[in-house]
């Protein structure tokens, strides 16, 4: 008895120091993160052993979303919404329909799953080194079209400055609570088949309610800003989306792929003879099983691409503000800017939507294991 | 095998598969072409066209240019690996055979760090590393590699060593082994399999890393990705250069990918958390 309880103390040791580690560089540098934040750190003596710093509260962040001189983040924050979510789209999609293509088991599967994944070794820098070459204007991407007898594309990848979806900023409290409806009223007709009663009355009521009295009151809300500012999707973010797309869709394919084959012959076998075809098969049987890779797959990407900074570094370098992300702005505010604090904002920013992802996934995770 | 019939779904199966293998390989063509073709034949239209002449030098001039990088970038990765892998096999083996009371909490608290966006922690570890004289070269790197990489070896390795069965440990425990003889005799001789997943993991992530690499390093400690950033980042780049440079660069964790392939791929799965 006591020499088990040595060894539990042993193994209590071993962990001891990773747990040391991961409290100081992980939480207790989000903290320090958070606290520097709410402090003026930044300027002339910004990288002094000893930098002077203030306590002011919320005001770097108000300063990002309200204040005059944050429009960049703001077009930044934009973007990374819709990157995040055209990735998502994107690298799901092609990954799950090349996973159903090669789970036909054509000739040379094992050469094409290797072709499709390899994007998935390379560096960011790498790939995205080679991608802006072939984006380039005059060239790449664009005179692909020549070689089969049609005129070269003109489309200015990485550098055009027209934005589609624009919308003004000052109205984004009214934007984000229509937001707010729609997902309470599509997560209610999602519900709707399995049970009426409660799908009625906690999703779709409150949201037709909320959407009403935003469109009647939307009057009422504070606007943002005291002048209008818009924002949009530009379209010089596409190169970057394609790429990582490219990048990243062999992973999803690698994870699909895995399921399929997990899933028994037999189950297979069934619903062929109850008659299915085989897009019955996969729309009805193989990926609604599926739905936990589905899930890891969206939890994944979206932190991948909420931390993306290296892909569009290498692609548009730190200037192009139409393609610029969060992520970028961050490491430009800080490091080349010397402005700490507002970096640190930016961070916290990232980190808050990062973790809305994240915590209900990590709970979801040991409340699982807690059954087993 | 059996001959396949020409129908309609076999044509649009393999002419699919087709066009999507060429998009992939799209890229890699692009690299290679522009970095075999001399630097006066490179220009944008003909950008696809196969070199009239093969010419070699820009492999030898990137080389040359990204020699130091890539040497700091073989001694971050083999000693940023090791230390976050031999962490993770005990941390691994404590998780999953040596349950404490709130471990699985702890373990959970250690996942959230595999998913937190590294700009949330920039700045105190820069702060850090320079309070601990570290910043600027290899060895405050390689810490922060080893510290960050904690989390996904941890549970590669949890996962890992939650194969091997109970019985066998408790059988031992039985015959008056401890925690270490136990770790030592029966359960690192069965891990090799799991210390080339996770180093696989390891290795690529540490070598294809770039935001640490330019933020908490001087010029001399370079990592390879922050050599080809400068390389191909100037105005006027010559494009067989960072072409060169890219193919360099890639080629270590190309040839893990090819070579070992189905233990990175294994790597791949562990990493999304299912089990």
């Amino acid at each position: 008895m006591r020499e088990a309880s040595l060894d539990k103390l042993k193994a209590f040791l071993t962990l001891l120091p990773s747990m040391i580690l991961i409290g100081v560089f992980v939480y207790g540098f989000i903290g320090d993160t958070i606290w520097t934040s709410m402090t003026d750190w930044g300027g002339t003596g910004a990288l002094a052993l000893e930098p002077e710093k203030h306590f002011i509260g919320l005001e770097n962040y108000i300063d990002l979303f309200t204040g005059f001189l944050g429009g960049g983040f703001r077009q930044d924050l934009v973007n990374a919404v819709y990157y995040s979510v055209m990735l998502l789209a994107g690298a799901v999609g092609l990954g799950m329909f090349i996973a159903i293509l090669l789970d036909q088991k054509p000739r040379g599967e094992d050469l094409l799953r290797t072709i499709f994944l390899y994007p998935m070794s390379l560096s960011f820098i790498v790939s995205g080194t080679i991608w802006r070459w072939l984006l380039a204007p005059q060239g790449g991407v664009n005179v692909l079209p020549k070689y089969f007898g049609f005129k070269p594309l003109t489309f200015k990848w990485l550098s055009s400055q027209s934005a589609v979806l624009v919308f003004n900023w000052q109205d984004i409290l009214r934007i984000l609570l229509y937001v707010a409806a729609f997902v309470l009223i599509m997560v209610g007709m999602f519900m709707l088949k399995k049970n009426q009663g409660k799908a009625i009355k906690r999703w779709l009521v409150p949201g037709i309610l909320l959407g009403a009295v935003v469109w009647v009151f939307g009057g009422l809300l504070p606007d943002a800003l005291f002048m209008e500012e818009e924002h949009g999707f530009n379209l010089a973010t596409l190169g970057i989306i394609i790429a990582t797309i490219w990048q990243y869709s062999g992973y999803t394919m690698a994870l699909y792929l895995a399921g399929f084959n997990g899933i028994s012959q037999d189950l297979r076998d069934a619903a062929m003879l109850d008659g299915a075809s085989q897009v019955a098969y996969y729309r009805h049987v193989a990926i609604p099983m599926l739905k936990p890779i589905t899930i890891s797959a969206v939890i994944i990407l979206s932190h991948i691409s909420l931390k993306m900074f290296d892909l569009i570094f290498a692609m548009t370098g730190p200037d192009n503000a139409a393609t610029g992300h969060p992520a970028l702005n961050m490491y430009l505010t800080t490091f080349r800017g010397n402005e700490f604090a507002r970096g640190a904002a930016i961070a916290i920013v990232l980190f808050l939507v990062a973790a809305m992802f994240i915590v209900p996934y990590l709970v979801g995770q040991y409340r699982q294991q807690g059954r087993r | 095998m059996t001959a396949r019939k020409l129908t309609p779904g076999n044509v649009f199966l393999y002419g699919a598969l087709v066009l999507l293998a060429l998009f992939f390989l799209m890229p890699a063509y692009m690299a290679v072409v522009t970095a075999l073709k001399v630097p006066s034949e490179i220009s944008l239209p003909t950008a696809w066209d196969w070199p009239s002449v093969i010419n070699w030098s820009s492999f030898t001039q990137a080389i040359e240019k990204l020699r130091p990088d890539f040497v700091n970038s073989i001694i971050l990765t083999i000693c940023g690996t090791i230390g976050s892998t031999m962490l993770g096999s005990l941390n691994g083996y404590v998780f999953s055979k040596w349950k404490f009371k709130g471990s699985d909490v702890i373990f959970t608290l250690f996942l959230f760090g595999m998913f937190i966006p590294y700009q949330v922690i920039l700045i105190p570890l820069f702060q850090t590393l320079r309070a601990m004289n570290l910043y600027g070269g290899l060895p405050g790197l390689i810490l922060a590699h080893i510290v960050y990489g904690l989390p996904i070896t941890s549970l590669i390795f949890r996962n890992f060593y939650a194969q091997i069965p109970t019985a066998l440990i408790e059988s031992a425990r039985l015959d008056g082994a401890g925690f270490f003889s136990i770790y030592l005799r029966i359960v690192f001789p069965l891990s090799i399999p799991g210390f080339v997943v996770t180093s696989l993991w390891q290795f690529t992530q540490i070598w294809n890393e770039f935001l640490w690499g330019i933020c908490l390093t001087r010029h001399t400690a370079n990592p390879i990705t922050v050599g080809l950033a400068n390389l191909a980042g100037g105005q006027a780049v010559t494009w067989n250069l960072p072409m060169a440079g890219s193919i360099i660069a890639a080629l270590p964790v190309l040839a893990i990918y090819i070579f070992l392939g189905r233990y990175f791929i294994r790597g791949l799965l562990a990493g999304s958390v299912k089990e």
